[in-house]
C-alpha cells in the first residue's frame, strides 16, 4: 500500500533547508505518494527551489517574521494543525533537530496523535512503520502506527541519502495562520553562532572526537593539531565534556548533538556511552583509543587502542605529519 | 514560585537494555534501576530557583512502584512534596501518553515552572516536555543550557544546531535542561532521614481522569524486535609504543593520508 501524502517539515537557516530535510524529501518520494514541504521562517520562500529539486512539489511556508522571534513550537503546532485539518497528509516527517523536535512533539499533543522518534529507517508495506534503534544500537525496533493520522515521525540526520529528483522549483503556498499573541510570552531575543573554524562536523570526511580522557580542555588543542595534520578533519567531543563546559556545543556529537558518517571517525578518550554512539556508529570506519579496555566503543571499533590518548596523540600528530610530507 | 520537576526511574545507563520477548515491555525485573541521571540536573535546577526566589519544588514521576525511588532521591536532595503516579493501565504507555499522564498530575496541584531533562535516559525521543507544554498551553523552551529568573522573567541559553539562542520567557513555563545546565548536588545524610516524612501523593490514572490509556491503545504496535547487525570484531592492540604508528596505517589504508 502506497501512502497517498507525505509532509516533510524543512527547517530553514538563510534560505537554505538543513540537509535532513533533503534525506527526508529522497525517502518521502521513495514510498510513492504526493511529496511536500513545510517551511517556517521569513526565508521560506528561497528555499522552494532546492526543495523543489529534491521532489517536494508543493511548498506550505509561513514567511511572517513573527515566526522568527519567537520559539518555533507552539505557533508552528498550531498552523500545522490547521493545515493538517484541510489538507489531510497520511504522514509528516521531522528531523531530529532542536525546533523539529519542539515542533512534532507539540503537534503530536495537539492532534492527539501518536509520534516516533529517533526513527533510523521507514517503510510503507501495508501500513506505516518506523525502524528505531535502541539500547546502544543493539536492538532494532519495528513500530507500526495504526489508524490514526496523520502518522508523525522524527527521524535521525542521515538516516537516508539525499537525491535530487530534478523537479522543478515547488509551488509555493503560503501560510497565513498568524502568530497567537500567547506565544510571544516566550521570545528569542538574540541567536549566538558558536564559530568553529575549519569543515563542518556533518561534510568532514574524517571526524576526530574527544571525551572526558582527554583530562583538561586545553587537551582539544591535540585533537585540532591532528586535525589540521590530516587535512580537511573537523573536531567534535562528547556530551560528558561539552556539559561540562569545555568546548561548545556545537561541537557535540551524539543523540542530542551532531550525526555524523564520516570516512573514518577517531574517538580519544570517548568511553562510548549510548548518548554518543547513536550519532557515529554510521561512520565507515572507527578507531578508538581509550585507557579503559572495557570501554563499549571498542565493541564499535574497527581499530580499537587501549592507551592514554594524551600519549598517543603527539605521536600521531608526528606520524601523519611525517607520512604527508 | 512553584516548580514542578518530572524524573524516572530507568534501568541502570550503565547495563544495556532488554525487552521482554513476548510485551516489549521494558524489561525491569533483575536490572539495577536508578534516577535518570538527567533528571538529577531538573532537581537541580528546581532547588537552585526556590532556593534564590522562594517557593517550592514538587516532584512527579510515572512509573512502576520503584519510580519510589527516583521521587525519594529527589525529596532527599531537597523536594518539599512527591507524586507517583502508578498503574498497570500505564504500562507500554508511549511518549504522549506519558505527556498527557503527567500533564494532569502538574495540573492537578497547580504549577509556575515545569521542569523536565531534555530526554530521557532510556526512551530517548525528545519529545515529552513539549507534548507537556502543549497539553498546559503553555512555551517550552526545550534543551536549556542556563536557566536564570529575575523574578519576573525566564532567562535561557537554548541549546540550537549552530550555539545558542537567548529565550526570554514569562511564566507559567515549561523548560527542559540538558544535564551541564549545573552541577546535581547528593542528597545529604539529612536530607535522606528527612524524605520519608515528606509528603507523597499516589495516584493511579483514573484519580487523574485518564482511562485506557496506555499499552495496546495508544497508537502505534511493535512488528519486530532484532538484534542489530553486529559490526564485525574489529582489531584491538594495546599500546606498547606502536599505537600511533599502527593508525597512521590504518588511516593511510583508508586513503585519509
Amino acid at each position: 500500500m502506497a501512502v497517498g501524502k507525505v509532509w516533510v517539515f524543512a527547517d530553514i537557516t538563510e534560505g537554505k533547508p538543513a540537509p535532513v530535510a533533503l534525506e527526508l524529501l529522497a525517502k518521502a518520494r521513495s514510498l510513492g505518494g504526493t511529496t511536500e514541504a513545510v517551511a517556517f521562517s521569513k526565508d521560506a520562500e528561497a528555499a522552494a527551489g532546492e526543495l523543489g529539486a529534491h521532489g517536494a512539489t508543493t511548498l506550505f511556508a509561513a514567511t511572517d517574521p513573527a515566526y522568527d522571534e519567537v520559539l518555533l513550537g507552539g505557533p508552528a503546532a498550531d498552523a500545522l494543525a490547521a493545515l493538517v485539518g484541510e489538507h489531510h497528509p497520511d504522514l509528516i516527517l521531522f528531523g531530529m533537530t532542536y525546533d523539529g523536535r519542539d515542533v512534532a512533539g507539540r503537534l503530536a499533543a495537539r492532534l492527539g496523535v501518536p509520534v516516533l522518534a529517533n526513527g533510523v529507517d521507514l517503510s510503507a508495506d501495508g501500513g506505516i512503520a518506523v525502524q528505531t534503534s535502541i539500547f546502544g544500537a543493539t536492538l532494532n525496533v519495528t513500530t507500526k502506527f495504526d489508524a490514526a493520522t496523520p502518522a508523525i515521525a522524527i527521524m535521525r540526520p542521515k538516516s537516508f541519502a539525499a537525491e535530487p529528483s530534478g523537479g522543478a522549483a515547488a509551488k509555493v503556498v503560503p501560510i497565513t495562520t498568524p502568530v497567537d499573541e500567547k506565544h510571544r510570552r516566550a521570545r528569542v531575543t538574540d541567536r549566538v553562532a558558536d564559530v568553529a573554524a575549519g569543515p563542518k562536523l556533518e561534510e568532514a570526511p574524517v571526524v576526530i572526537s574527544g571525551g572526558r580522557g582527554l583530562g583538561d580542555p586545553k587537551n582539544f588543542e591535540l585533537l585540532d593539531q591532528l586535525a589540521s595534520a590530516i587535512g580537511g578533519a573537523a573536531v567534535g567531543a562528547s556530551r560528558a565534556v561539552v556539559d561540562a563546559g569545555w568546548v561548545p556545543y556545537a561541537m557535540q556529537v551524539g543523540q542530542t548533538g551532531k550525526t555524523v558518517k564520516p570516512g573514518v571517525y577517531l574517538a580519544f578518550g570517548i568511553s562510548g556511552a549510548m548518548q554518543h554512539t547513536v550519532g557515529m556508529k554510521g561512520a565507515k570506519a572507527i578507531v578508538a583509543v581509550n585507557k579503559d579496555e572495557n570501554a563499549p566503543i571498542f565493541k564499535l571499533a574497527d581499530l580499537g587502542v587501549v592507551a592514554d590518548a594524551l600519549k598517543v596523540l603527539p605521536q600521531l600528530i608526528e606520524e601523519v605529519k611525517a607520512r604527508k610530507s | 514560585m512553584k516548580v514542578v520537576v518530572c524524573v524516572k526511574q530507568i534501568p541502570d545507563p550503565n547495563t544495556t537494555g532488554q525487552l521482554e520477548p513476548s510485551t516489549h515491555f521494558l524489561k525491569r525485573d533483575g536490572v539495577e534501576a536508578v534516577m535518570d541521571p538527567g533528571d538529577e540536573s531538573g532537581v537541580e535546577a528546581g532547588l537552585q530557583l526556590v532556593e534564590k526566589h522562594g517557593g517550592d519544588v514538587t516532584v512527579v514521576s510515572m512509573g512502576p512502584e520503584r519510580g519510589l525511588d527516583a521521587v525519594r532521591k529527589a525529596l532527599a536532595m531537597g523536594a518539599g512534596k512527591g507524586v507517583l503516579i502508578s498503574d498497570d493501565a500505564l504500562r507500554g504507555s508511549d511518549a504522549l501518553t506519558t505527556a498527557k499522564v503527567l500533564a494532569a498530575a502538574i495540573k492537578k496541584d497547580g504549577f509556575d515552572l515545569v521542569i523536565t531533562a531534555t530526554e530521557s535516559t532510556d526512551g530517548y525521543t525528545g519529545i515529552v516536555p513539549q507534548a507537556i507544554a502543549e497539553l498546559l498551553d503553555v512555551p517550552a523552551v526545550s534543551f536549556a543550557k542556563s536557566v536564570e529568573y529575575d523574578g519576573a522573567t525566564l532567562k535561557v541559553q537554548r541549546q540550537t544546531e549552530a550555539g545558542y539562542d537567548v529565550v526570554e520567557a514569562q511564566l507559567p513555563a515549561v523548560v527542559s535542561v540538558t544535564a551541564g545546565a549545573n552541577e546535581p548536588r547528593y542528597p545529604s545524610l539529612k536530607g535522606i532521614m528527612g524524605a520519608k516524612s515528606k509528603p507523597m501523593d499516589r495516584l493511579t490514572a483514573a484519580d487523574l481522569g485518564i482511562g485506557d490509556a496506555g499499552g495496546a491503545t495508544a497508537g502505534q504496535t511493535i512488528t519486530a524486535v532484532e538484534p542489530a547487525p553486529e559490526r564485525a570484531a574489529g582489531e584491538i592492540v594495546k599500546d606498547e609504543g606502536e599505537a600511533a604508528k599502527r593508525i597512521a596505517e590504518f588511516l593511510v589504508e583508508k586513503k585519509v593520508i
